[in-house]
């Protein structure tokens, strides 16, 4: 049975520490106890640093007389293993970096650290972000804690995995095509991917760096706000780091939904969505407006060609962002008889998976010599169509509503062998990355099989208050997270 | 047809490293001569996670090097990614800026013939530095020092306007005196940190296209640039001459055997597949910064011996000396101040300040300055001291920066001048040699230099000489 | 198909990136699928759209010209998998 502290969110075992009803070492050992219990099954971490979480909740113990570090002192989390963290190995899910220690911290793990959260370990994801599934991890897949025959989604879907099985009470994750608000809504957790640039990206291992963004993924809304309120900080290290004056977020987060204009785009209840998926994410939107706020039908009407732009550009970023990946200075390097060439084509070849190798030709190919144009440059024209549409539709409403997966969670093995229709699986959550706005996904009801489903809620630049306000009127109104799996 | 029957067509591609403390994308020192991946840092190294944030002084020295050739500076200049695979290339792709650079559009102007001509500047971007790799024969290894990796970069590109390797040392050394004169680069060939490529091609004179260009590379000195120049035109003339075709390469110039060979590992051409910098939003510099570095320009060296000729009337061979460095210049135009009698001040200058400076190595600041030397001079022009005296005494102005005045005195250098001093000395070799003053009155003129010395000798070699001479004739009759 | 074997040993040459015959022609399929998907982008007029690099549009700041210190250089090297002294070792290049 899961110990009860467990199912507290952060922000309710932030107020636990400081009542002293518990201490964040206890927390931190019923973490690890958990992780004993279910991760055998969930196999949500790639590694544990039990030694360095521990250290971490006792300092946050001892100051808690003379004051704590953040809002969240003290509160376990993990991250993803694209996050570089000192001392602690780092692979991007990847062979190429298994045993790769890094010399330095992430800007957001530092953030963390400094807010005084222990950080118990890193989650598996998909192979450099790659997927949406976490079955291209070369280590293992995770699986679903509501079904663990089912994927969790990905490429976050370590971190979406633990946070649903109670592991941790929150975690970090990325996104570049929807890897945080897709794995949150395959396993009932919230997930927040905030506007470009928000956050800082120093420290993250790059897949594509005009797409990718950090958030978190927590069982609420309010949890989601606080630790984006740790992590929002301008960082000189990151040139696409946003100066936007951060606000409070808690400021205005019970204020409810009365007067807004959400969107309801009509290119977003695609043609093999499932019919369950649709009926829960209407009857949400027809809840927010019981709430007080107004529907409005919205047209994106270059929705259709976004996979196609996303699925050049991205991979062609990655393609060059991949490049350092070469034997040379860090990770594997394949011993070769032949000179430096073979070690690269060799060291690549073994360190790298078959999803990974996909995208680094895909956007080799797109750069290339002769098709730059008609691709690459293409894809980066339609993506201006693409952000044009939003900010139309913003102009008529506040905020966009939708599904974040058109299917609840699929069977492991089921997609891998077809590589379209695994990435029709962020069909819903790209647009919103090519364009930079903030996503939300909230748990909005379960299908058969009690296979959670999300409901996405994107805003306009910069404007995560309002999102998270709409998402926590949301949660207040039907607790969707409150719900554990059945583990 | 011979050579005569074709018209070289030359650009030179010039990368110069930049004068910055630190390098272009991170804090690290740009220092020169470290061990090997001391100068390092996560950015750098190209190590997983890693972001560039860009050096200010980088976009100033920028906007620097363009203004003082002429260019029209891009407000809005975009970065971008030249993605290829080597050691010394941590990321696997260069960050520069490829479709919208910052500079283009300039000109510099070099002597041809009687007169000058006008070199048109393509354009000048900035981007970084690779690291350096060398071949360890001992291990059968190569070996990585990513050091330079990141050290910041102007690649200046010409118009293929050059019509022979003279004209392109000619540019280079312009260019170079340009760049130094500017405080952005030391100027140094052998070091690496001025750097230079040609593209190079022949054409039949009076034909309307171009020929196919070769490449030249590891030209680094004026003297290789010249010679590697000169091998590959002889080389394309005698092909095209043989019936043969140029064929599109790299050569690398070989300065043991004074030759260029293809560069041997490029069987594909290389597809660099640029697009833009997604980590670097697109550079916007404001045209109050632009107006900014405009006024802080120092008089350019053209301007500057134009500026020589005309207010000190100075021949252009000593003009261009004088000019060659700003520091030398400026040392010039102190003294020039003091001391009007400009020709004479110049003749010093390339006489025996260069040549001191030459053996004693002397980088700028001397410890000598403009006044003493002026002070020096008047000294000599009242017959204080004598001209071959005064060059010991400039020697130890140079060494040590003391007073001509305490030298002079310390050494006893002075030089007596005083005419009745002079006279009673004269009078007194006169009457100690009176056969040899006669001699000298009955026609034997070669006597004089024997009073002359007697004199010198009396007076300890002091004797101001052009005085003597005029005593010793005045009483000699 | 819209990928030969040609270009998919072109691509892979450039990725650096060595791969069985069986591997070439998998990807080759693969790829292709991929990119018949990307056609219908053709189909959108899109002469006078201006190219989105980034989406949200953000000055620079740009940093000043001050010396950070460096890494030690036992900790720049301490993940390479063959080195000589403080310098990174690579099987010879072949010039």
């Amino acid at each position: 049975m899961t110990p009860p502290v467990l199912n507290l969110s952060m922000l309710e075992l932030a107020g636990a520490l400081a009542r002293r009803e518990i201490s964040s070492v206890e927390a931190t050992h019923a973490c690890l106890g958990r992780i004993e219990a279910v991760d055998p099954r969930v196999k949500a971490f790639l590694r544990i640093d039990a030694e360095g979480a521990l250290a971490a909740a006792e300092a946050s113990d001892n100051r808690r007389q003379s004051g704590a570090l953040s809002a969240l002192d003290g509160v376990p989390v993990a991250v993803k293993d694209l996050f570089l963290t000192e001392g602690v190995e780092t692979t991007a899910g990847s062979k190429i970096l298994a045993g790769f220690i890094p010399p330095y911290d992430a800007t957001a793990v530092k953030l963390l650290k400094g807010a005084g959260l222990p950080i118990l370990g890193k989650l598996n994801q998909d192979e450099f972000a790659m997927g949406s599934s976490t079955e291209s991890s070369a280590f293992f897949p995770t699986h679903n804690p509501w079904d663990l025959s089912r994927t969790p989604g990905g490429s976050s879907g370590g971190s979406s995995a633990a946070v649903a099985a109670r592991e941790i009470f929150g975690a970090l994750g990325t996104d570049t095509g929807g890897s945080i608000r897709q794995p949150a809504a395959l396993t009932n957790t919230v997930g927040l991917k905030p506007t470009y640039g928000r956050l800082s990206r120093y420290g993250v291992i790059a897949f594509a760096s005009s797409l990718d963004q950090v958030g978190p993924i927590t069982r609420s809304v309010l949890d989601a706000a606080a630790l984006l309120q740790i992590l929002a900080v301008h960082d000189p290290k990151d040139s696409t780091s946003s100066t936007a004056p951060v606000p409070n977020y808690m400021a205005e987060i019970e204020g409810g939904v009365s007067g807004m204009r959400l969107g309801v785009p009509r290119e977003y209840f695609v043609p093999g969505m499932d019919p369950e998926v649709e009926h829960a994410v209407r009857q949400a939107a027809s809840d927010l407006e019981r709430m007080g706020a107004k529907l409005v039908d919205v047209s994106l009407p270059h929705t259709r060609y976004a996979l196609a732009a996303y699925y050049l550009i991205a991979p062609a970023e990655a393609s060059a962002n991949l490049a350092r990946y070469d034997g040379v200075r860090y990770g594997l390097r394949a011993q070769v008889a032949g000179g430096l060439r073979e070690m690269y084509c060799r060291t690549r070849a073994a360190g790298f998976g078959p999803e990974v190798k996909r995208r680094i030709m895909l956007g080799t190919y797109a750069l290339s010599a002769g098709y730059y144009d008609a691709y690459y440059l293409k894809a980066q024209k339609v993506r201006t169509l693409i952000r044009e549409d939003f900010l139309r539709a913003f102009q008529k409403v506040d905020a966009i509503v939708s599904a974040t997966s058109p299917v609840t969670a699929f069977k492991l093995g089921e997609k891998v062998d077809d590589p379209l229709a695994m990435y029709l699986m962020d069909v819903l959550t790209l647009p919103c990355n090519l364009a930079g706005l903030p996503g939300l996904s909230v748990p909005c009801g379960f299908g058969t099989g009690d296979l959670p489903i999300g409901l996405q809620i994107l805003g306009r630049p910069f404007d995560e208050s309002r999102i998270l306000r709409i998402g926590r009127a949301f949660e207040r109104e039907a607790d969707f997270a409150g719900r554990a799996p059945p583990l | 047809m011979s050579a005569s029957d074709y018209q070289p067509v030359i650009g030179l591609e010039v990368h110069a490293q930049l004068l910055t403390g630190s390098k272009i994308f991170c804090g690290c020192s740009t220092r020169f001569g470290a061990p090997p991946n001391h100068n390092t840092c996560p950015v750098c190294l190209g190590l997983p996670g890693v972001l560039p944030t860009l050096n200010q002084r980088v976009v100033e020295f920028a906007i620097r090097a363009g203004l003082a050739l002429g260019c029209a500076i891009r407000l809005t200049s975009v970065w971008s990614r030249k993605n290829y695979f080597y050691p010394d290339l941590p990321k696997g792709y260069q960050i520069t800026q490829y479709d919208l650079p910052i500079c283009e559009g300039g000109r510099l102007s070099i002597e041809a013939g009687e007169g000058s001509r006008e070199i048109r500047i393509r354009r000048i971007h900035m981007e970084e530095d690779a690291g350096k790799s060398i071949h360890d024969g001992a291990s059968g290894h190569s070996l990585v020092d990513l050091n330079r990796a990141g050290v910041p970069l102007l690649e200046i590109v010409s118009e293929p306007d050059l019509r022979s390797s003279d004209e392109a040392a000619q540019y280079l050394k312009e260019l170079r005196e340009v760049l130094v004169y500017l405080e952005i680069n030391d100027g140094n060939m052998e070091e690496g940190s001025f750097r230079c490529d040609a593209n190079v091609s022949v054409m039949r004179k009076g034909a309307s296209a171009l020929g196919v260009r070769t490449e030249l590379k590891n030209m680094n000195s004026f003297r290789f640039v010249r010679q590697a120049i000169d091998y590959e035109l002889a080389r394309q003339i005698d092909l095209l001459e043989r019936g043969g075709t140029v064929v599109q390469e790299t050569r690398l110039w070989d300065p043991q055997r004074s030759e260029t060979r293809p560069m041997r590992s490029k069987e594909e051409a290389h597809d660099y597949r640029y697009f833009p910098e997604p980590d670097l939003p697109p550079l916007e510099i404001s045209q109050a910064l632009v107006d900014a570095v405009a006024r802080s320009l120092p008089e350019l060296p053209q301007a500057k011996a134009r500026r020589f000729q005309a207010r000190y009337g100075l021949p252009a061979y000593d003009v261009k000396i004088l000019c060659a460095e700003r520091p030398l210049a400026d040392f010039f135009e102190a003294s020039a101040a003091l001391y009007t009698d400009y020709k004479k001040l110049s003749n010093w200058f390339l006489g025996e300040l260069l040549r001191l400076r030459h053996e004693e190595g002397g980088g700028f600041p001397w410890k000598i300055r403009p006044e003493q030397l002026a002070g020096l001079l008047v000294r000599v022009d009242r017959g204080e001291i004598s001209a071959s005296a005064a060059k010991d005494v400039l020697g130890a102005m140079f060494r040590t920066g003391e007073d001509p005045a305490s030298i002079i005195q310390t050494r006893g250098l002075g030089q007596i001048s005083d005419t009745a001093v002079i006279e009673a000395a004269v009078e007194q070799a006169l009457a100690q040699h009176p056969a040899e003053a006669a001699r000298y009155r009955a026609g034997k003129k070669q006597v004089f230099g024997f009073f002359v010395g007697q004199v010198m000798k009396a007076m300890k070699g002091k004797g101001n000489p052009a005085l003597i001479n005029e005593v010793l004739k005045k009483k000699l009759g | 198909m819209k990928l030969t074997l040609q270009e998919v040993r072109h691509v892979a040459a450039l990725a650096r990136l060595s791969l069985s015959p069986e591997e070439e022609e998998r990807y080759r399929h693969q790829l292709s699928a991929i990119l018949e998907a990307m056609e219908l982008l053709k189909a959108l007029d899109t002469k006078d759209v201006p190219p989105t690099s980034h989406a949200i549009a953000e000055d620079s700041v740009l940093r000043e010209d001050v010396v950070v210190p460096s890494i030690e250089p036992a900790k720049a090297l301490a993940n390479a998998p063959d080195k000589v002294g403080t310098s990174f070792a690579v099987p010879k290049i072949i010039e």
